[in-house]
């Protein structure tokens, strides 16, 4: 039971400076984190802490500049489609319809045709988009259209999923109906999840876990435990909520703070 | 009051007279209109500098009949298509070169800067030194004409493509190469079409006016070379017949080029018609 003991990722001391010319901005600082099989974490934090950077060095889109990313023990050297990732920005190919945006990955990776035919048809029925299967992306609404790219982002049977703030550009409505599906979706995927968020309410909703980050140059803050949460009416809830609230407004004061210090 | 419901943004005058005719029944008018001034002016100036329109069609029609004009136009089409595509090929390759390295972006900044400005056809004295007085001579100065306008604007819906599309493309796995063909390729179809667009344009204005030097040069060759032999016979007719061709194929692949925004590009929702 070497799976149960190794997570599948994990960030040890990880740190990301980006150098812009001569200016170096540190982004992450001493984040640590382990993402077990099956679990839902969300990584809360304000706009810009961080998180995003985090998620694209577990996607290994950024190589850590201090520290370790790590999948299965091993140093995560660059993206691969273990690592399944779905963008704010959905980044559905236009020229392609629904079911060809879906069976992209799995044509990319030399799957026969019966087997593109199957794994599309299975995802397309997945998130419910059977009607739209041969449109393309442009006629879509944005919940649908993040549907396509959680299809087709499922659809190379990632070990973990990797979100980045998928549903921030939807409206309210629509982003509720689309945290109940990614539920559903998890529950018949066994798929880990890495969602990045900036809504409290989200990350409760959808997290068993919850990762704190701070302002820049940030780091993890505290780590919550949210399985055994009761509904939004419950006490421990709505009890959460506040600590959760707390730490992000009172890491943002000092950081504005800090802020006022570096003009002065 | 029907009107008013359709009226665009910025007011334009009531509908009135002119404006409510039919759109076929406008540009006839308009046609009708010049060729009376055409027919006019060309009776003015007299038979051996201007050909009347019934005098051109008539040639347009001899000329097809008896293979003549219909042979000039095939070769200067096909020298057309064979340069286009040389010059197709070549940006493509200099594009991907451009993509997967820095010396390969630099060499392309620095020959489109220097060669796209320079009038496609400014090089035929230069080509037909080095090729001699044939058709490849015309084909190399075809490709120089679009292979810069292509590769500028591959190049720009290259740099321009979301960079999610290709964070989606390397988080599937996609080395390289497969990104630019998989996905930057596609992405760029509306710059690729604009510049086949602006390499067809250019294309044609030089290949006629290098057949035209080829004319004098005594080459058997294409429309450019049909007006030039309708000058030196004095027989403004066929030269008209031949200018009617050009117009004629210009509108045609300004339409082709229309179909295919609608059929890709424009269908896809990556250009608004």
């Amino acid at each position: 039971m070497a799976e149960a003991t190794i997570p599948i990722l994990e960030m040890k001391n990880a740190g990301k400076i980006y150098a812009q010319g001569a200016r170096r901005i540190e982004a992450l600082r001493g984040a640590n984190l382990r993402v077990k099989k099956g679990e839902f974490i969300c990584l809360i934090g304000a706009s810009g802490c961080g998180k995003s950077t985090l998620l694209r060095m577990a996607a290994g889109f950024e190589a850590a500049t201090s520290g370790e990313a790590l999948m299965w023990d091993v140093p995560i050297a660059g993206p691969g489609p273990s690592r399944g990732m779905v963008f704010q920005d959905y980044g559905l190919f236009p020229w392609l319809s629904v079911r060809d945006n879906i069976g992209f990955g799995p044509k990319s990776r030399g799957r026969t045709k019966a087997e593109i035919r199957d794994t599309t048809e299975r995802f397309i029925e997945l998130v419910g988009l059977q009607n739209f299967a041969d449109v393309h992306p442009h006629q879509l609404s944005g919940g649908m259209k993040q549907r396509v790219a959680i299809a087709r982002a499922l659809a190379l049977q990632p070990t973990v999923l990797l979100m980045d703030e998928p549903f921030g550009a939807l409206d309210a409505i629509t982003r509720q109906r689309l945290q109940i599906e990614l539920n559903r979706i998890v529950a018949q995927t066994d798929v880990t999840l890495l969602f990045v968020t900036h809504s409290i309410e989200e990350a409760l909703v959808l997290g068993d876990r919850i990762v704190v980050l701070g302002n820049a140059p940030s780091t993890v803050l505290e780590v919550v435990d949210v399985t055994d949460l009761g509904g939004p009416e419950s006490v421990e809830y709505s009890q959460m909520r506040g600590r959760l609230r707390g730490l992000l407004a009172v890491d943002q004061e000092e950081g504005e703070v800090e802020d006022h210090g570096g003009l002065d | 009051m029907a009107a008013s419901t359709s009226a665009p943004a910025i007011a334009r005058p009531r509908a009135i007279g002119w404006a409510r005719l039919p759109a076929w029944l406008r540009y006839t008018v308009i046609a009708a209109l010049l060729v009376v001034v055409w027919h006019l002016y060309a009776v003015h100036k007299g038979p051996l500098v201007m050909a009347t329109p019934w005098q051109s069609v008539q040639a347009l029609w001899d000329g097809w009949r008896d293979g003549n004009l219909a042979h000039a136009t095939w070769t200067t089409l096909r020298l057309l298509f064979e340069g286009i595509a040389i010059g197709i090929v070549v940006a493509a390759v200099l594009v991907a070169f451009a993509t997967l390295s820095k010396f390969g972006e630099d060499l392309l900044a620095f020959l489109t800067a220097v060669l796209n400005p320079l009038p496609g056809v400014a090089i035929l004295p230069l080509a037909m030194l080095i090729f001699g007085l044939n058709e490849t001579a015309l084909r190399f100065v075809l490709a120089n004409a679009t292979v810069w306008p292509l590769a500028i604007a591959v190049s720009t819906g290259f740099k321009t493509t979301n960079p999610t599309l290709v964070a989606v493309g390397r988080n599937i796995g996609l080395r390289r190469v497969r990104v630019i063909t998989d996905i930057l390729a596609p992405a760029a179809l509306p710059y690729a079409v604009a510049g086949l667009k602006t390499a067809w344009a250019f294309g044609w204005r030089t290949i006629i006016a290098a057949e035209l030097v080829f004319g004098v040069a005594g080459a058997k060759g294409g429309v450019g070379n049909y007006i030039n032999d309708a000058r030196l016979n004095l027989l403004p007719p066929k030269m008209f017949a031949a200018l009617l061709v050009i117009a004629v194929l210009g509108v045609v692949f300004e339409a082709l080029f229309g179909l295919l925004e609608r059929r890709t590009v424009i269908r896809w929702g990556m250009k608004t018609s």
